[in-house]
C-alpha cells in the first residue's frame, strides 16, 4: 500500500514541476539559413540552428525523434536531431525540395520538387530514393489523406490538385483549383479536402471521394484591395469545427467555421503570413509571418492573438512536437 | 473461339480509342519580324529567339498542365522580311492558328488586326508599347500583353516622387519613339508631383555604335553635354532609339544618377528578378533556352500562359470561348508579380506591376506604397479608365 501512495505522490510531484504544455516549435528562416527552436511554454527562441541553404518545408519525424528541413538551393533535406539540436544527417530529396509529407508510419517522405515538375518518393530507414511521379509545373502543397492511401500535390502553375494513388504511384485525378495552389489539408475524418490558391484568392473544399470541388471560400476584408488578399496556410482543428487561413500580404488570419465554411473573423498578425501549426493539444496555433520575421501566436479557443515572437530572417514554416 | 477473340480485340481496341479521346489542338502562331535591333550596350544586345524563346517555355508548361486535360499545344513561328506584306502572312498564319502572339511595331499590328478581324482570331500585342493601340487606335480583337510607355514612366515617377528626387532634368533623343517615351515622362511628372527643371534634346547625328576609340570620346562629350544645368536630383533619359543614354551614368557633370533609358530602368520583367516564385521561372528558362529570360521574352510566355489559362477553365480550344473567357470580369493569371493581372476591360491591356531594375538587381517594383486607387493601384500606372480614348470595335 505505502509503495503506491509513494507512486502516486512521485506523479503528483512530477505533474507539478513539469510544465503544463512542454512543447517546442521548430521555424525555417529562409533567408537566414537557420532554424529557430521556440520553447512554447516561455514561449522564447532558445536556440538558432544553422541548416543549409534556402530553408523551407519544416517536419518532425513522426516519433519525434528528429526535424526534416528542405534547404532548395543544396538540393537535399536536412535531419535535425531534435535531442541534440544539431544537423546529423540529410536525404536525397532531388532538386530544390519545397514542401513534403510524411505517411503514418514514418517509412515514406514525398517531396515536392518544384523546378523540376515532380515528386520524389524516399524510403526513410534506407535513406534512398525510390521513386519519382511526374505531376504539373511547380509542384509545392503535399499532403496525404487520413488513410494513408491518396498522396495530394498541388502545382502552382498548372493549377491543379493531383491525386496519386500512394500504392500504384500513380495520378487517379486532377482538380482544377484557382490559380497558384500553394497548400492542402485534409479534415482528419477525410470528408473534405482544402486547397489555397494564392493568386486565386480562394480555399477549395474539395469532396475527395467524388474528386471534385464543392464549394470555394473568398474573403473580404474592409479597406484592402483583394490583390493583396492571398491565401496560403491552412489549419483545421482535429474536431472538424475550426479553421483557420493564412492569408499572406493581407497580414490576416481568417478563422472559417468549418462545417458552414462561413469565415467568422480576421485576427491582424504580422506581414506576410504563410504557414502555421497547432501545439498537439490545439490551445495554440502558430503562424510565421515573414516579412516582420516574427512568429504569431493564436490562442486557440479565444481566436485572439496573444504574443509576438521574433525570429530569424523570412520565417517560413513552422513544426511541433512534445519535448523531446 | 477465334470469332470471339477477335471481336474482343476490336472491342479492346474502341474502347481504348474512346478513353484516349483525340486531344484538343490548340495552335498559336508567333508573327514577329526579322532582324535585330542594335543597342549601345553590348550585353543587351537581345538574342535571335528574343520573345519566341518564352512562348515557347509556356508552350511546355501548357502542354505539361494539357497532358492531364487532353489538350496539346503547338507555336509556329512567322518572321516578316523587309518589306513583306503583314496582312497577308497574318492571314495565312491566321488559317492554321485560332491565336497568334505578335511582335509587332504598331502599324503593322494594325494591319494584322485589321485583316484578321472576320475570322475571329485573337491577337496578342507582346511588342508594342505605344498608347494609341490602347487608345485611339485600339481594336477589339487586341490583347495588349506588353505594358504602354505611360505605365512604364508613371512606374519610373512614383519611385522617383517617392525617393523625392523630384526635380528631372529631361534628356530626349531626336527621334520619334524617344519623343513619346519623353510625352509620357512629361505627363508622370505632372500626375505624381515631380518637376521637369529642364528638357535638352541629343541629336542623333549618326555614326556606329562600336568603335574602337568610344570610351575616350564619350568621356569628354558627356559631361559637356550635361553642364550648366539648372539644379536638379536625377537625369531623365528617353532614348529608346538607344543612341546616348547608356553613356550618361557616371558622365554627367553633376554627380546625378540617371533613370529612364539608363540607370533606372522600368521594365515589365527582368532575369534578376527571383521573388515570388519567379526564381522557378527563370530556372525554367535558363535550362529550356541557355540564356536569361527578358522582357519581351516574359510578355510572350505570358501571353501563351493565358491562353492556356483559358482553354483549362473552359475545357475547349475554340478562339470566342477562350477570348470571351478573357474577357470576364473575374480572369485572372498568375506570372510570378506578387499578385494576379488582370485585363482593363475598356482597351484589353494587362494591369501588371512594373519593376525598376538597374541591370543587376531588381531595385523596387511599381505602384509605390501609398498611392492609392478606388479599382486596382495597377490602375496608377498608365491610362486609367476616366481618360481613355478608346472604343472598343
Amino acid at each position: 500500500m505505502w509503495r503506491s501512495y509513494l507512486l502516486c505522490g512521485l506523479i503528483g510531484w512530477i505533474a507539478a514541476v513539469m510544465p503544463a504544455s512542454a512543447f517546442v516549435a521548430y521555424v525555417s528562416n529562409e533567408k537566414s539559413n537557420t532554424v529557430s527552436v521556440i520553447d512554447t511554454d516561455k514561449w522564447t527562441v532558445t536556440k538558432t540552428i544553422k541548416v543549409g541553404q534556402r530553408p523551407r518545408g519544416i517536419e518532425f519525424s513522426r516519433d519525434g525523434k528528429s526535424v526534416f528541413v528542405a534547404v532548395g538551393d543544396d538540393d537535399k533535406i536536412e535531419v535535425i536531431d531534435a535531442k541534440s539540436q544539431q544537423v546529423v544527417d540529410s536525404l536525397p530529396s532531388g532538386p530544390d525540395p519545397e514542401l513534403f509529407t510524411q505517411d503514418a508510419a514514418g517509412k515514406t517522405l514525398y517531396v515536392a520538387n518544384e523546378n523540376d515538375n515532380t515528386v520524389t518518393v524516399i524510403d526513410l530507414a534506407k535513406r534512398v530514393r525510390v521513386g519519382e511521379i511526374q505531376v504539373g509545373v511547380e509542384p509545392e502543397g503535399m499532403t496525404l489523406s487520413p488513410d494513408g492511401k491518396i498522396l495530394i500535390n498541388t502545382s502552382e502553375t498548372t493549377n491543379m490538385a493531383h491525386f496519386i494513388d500512394t500504392a500504384t504511384r500513380e495520378i487517379v485525378a486532377n482538380v482544377l483549383v484557382d490559380a497558384r495552389p500553394r497548400f492542402a489539408e485534409f479534415k482528419s475524418d477525410s470528408s473534405e479536402l482544402w486547397v489555397s490558391s494564392e493568386i486565386g484568392g480562394t480555399v477549395s473544399i474539395i469532396d475527395p471521394a467524388k474528386r471534385s470541388i464543392t464549394k470555394k471560400i473568398s474573403f473580404n476584408i474592409p479597406g484592402l484591395r483583394s490583390e493583396a488578399i492571398q491565401p496560403v496556410g491552412i489549419g483545421i482543428t482535429k474536431d472538424g469545427k475550426t479553421a483557420f487561413i493564412a492569408l499572406g500580404p493581407a497580414n490576416r488570419v481568417a478563422v472559417v467555421d468549418a462545417a458552414s465554411h462561413a469565415v467568422t473573423k480576421y485576427l491582424l498578425v504580422g506581414q506576410r503570413v504563410w504557414h502555421m501549426a497547432f501545439t498537439p493539444d490545439e490551445k495554440y496555433l502558430l503562424v510565421t509571418n515573414g516579412v516582420s520575421n516574427d512568429i504569431s501566436v493564436i490562442d486557440v479557443a479565444a481566436q485572439r492573438v496573444i504574443k509576438t515572437i521574433q525570429v530569424g530572417e523570412l520565417p517560413w514554416g513552422i513544426t511541433i512536437a512534445p519535448q523531446p | 473461339m477465334i470469332r470471339w477473340l477477335v471481336g474482343a480485340i476490336g472491342f479492346c481496341i474502341v474502347a481504348t480509342h474512346a478513353v484516349a479521346a483525340d486531344p484538343i489542338e490548340i495552335g498559336i502562331g508567333y508573327l514577329g519580324q526579322a532582324g535585330l535591333k542594335s543597342t549601345l550596350s553590348l550585353i543587351e544586345q537581345p538574342a535571335e529567339n528574343n520573345g519566341i524563346a518564352g512562348a515557347r517555355l509556356a508552350i511546355e508548361d501548357n502542354n505539361t498542365t494539357g497532358r492531364f486535360l487532353n489538350q496539346r499545344f503547338a507555336l509556329e513561328e512567322v518572321r516578316l522580311k523587309e518589306g513583306e506584306e503583314v496582312a497577308k502572312a497574318a492571314t495565312e498564319l491566321a488559317s492554321r492558328n485560332g491565336f497568334i502572339i505578335a511582335d509587332l511595331p504598331a502599324d503593322a499590328l494594325l494591319k494584322a488586326a485589321d485583316a484578321l478581324r472576320d475570322r475571329g482570331t485573337v491577337l496578342f500585342n507582346a511588342g508594342s508599347i505605344d498608347e494609341r493601340l490602347r487608345e485611339q487606335d485600339c481594336r477589339a480583337n487586341v490583347i495588349h500583353v506588353a505594358p504602354t510607355r505611360a505605365m512604364l514612366a508613371d512606374a519610373l515617377a512614383q519611385y522617383l516622387v517617392w525617393k523625392q528626387w523630384k526635380r528631372w532634368l529631361l534628356v530626349v533623343g531626336s527621334h520619334d519613339r524617344d519623343k513619346l517615351y519623353a510625352e509620357a515622362l512629361r505627363r508622370a511628372a505632372t500626375r505624381f508631383g515631380a518637376k521637369i527643371v529642364q528638357e535638352r534634346v541629343f541629336e542623333d547625328t549618326g555614326g556606329a555604335r562600336r568603335t574602337d576609340s568610344g570610351v575616350t570620346l564619350i568621356q569628354r562629350q558627356m559631361p559637356l553635354f550635361t553642364q550648366q544645368a539648372p539644379a536638379y536630383d536625377v537625369l531623365v533619359a528617353a532614348d529608346e532609339s538607344e543612341v546616348f543614354a547608356a553613356y550618361l551614368p557616371y558622365r554627367t557633370w553633376d554627380p546625378r544618377p540617371v533613370a529612364g533609358s539608363a540607370g533606372l530602368v522600368p521594365k515589365s520583367w527582368d532575369p534578376a528578378l527571383d521573388q515570388w516564385g519567379a526564381i522557378q521561372m527563370q530556372n525554367r528558362f535558363m535550362k529550356l533556352n541557355s540564356r536569361r529570360m527578358t522582357d519581351l521574352d516574359m510578355q510572350a510566355w505570358t501571353a501563351v500562359r493565358m491562353i492556356g489559362e483559358a482553354t483549362s477553365r473552359t475545357n475547349s480550344g475554340d478562339p470566342k470561348a477562350v477570348f470571351d473567357f478573357l474577357k470576364r470580369p473575374d480572369f485572372s493569371v498568375a506570372a510570378f508579380k506578387g499578385q494576379r493581372l488582370t485585363l482593363r476591360d475598356w482597351n484589353l491591356q494587362l494591369r501588371q506591376p512594373i519593376l525598376l531594375v538597374d541591370g543587376r538587381m531588381v531595385v523596387s517594383v511599381s505602384p509605390q506604397e501609398g498611392f492609392l486607387h478606388q479599382v486596382s493601384e495597377l490602375d496608377t500606372l498608365g491610362f486609367d479608365r476616366p481618360e481613355t480614348k478608346c472604343k472598343l470595335r
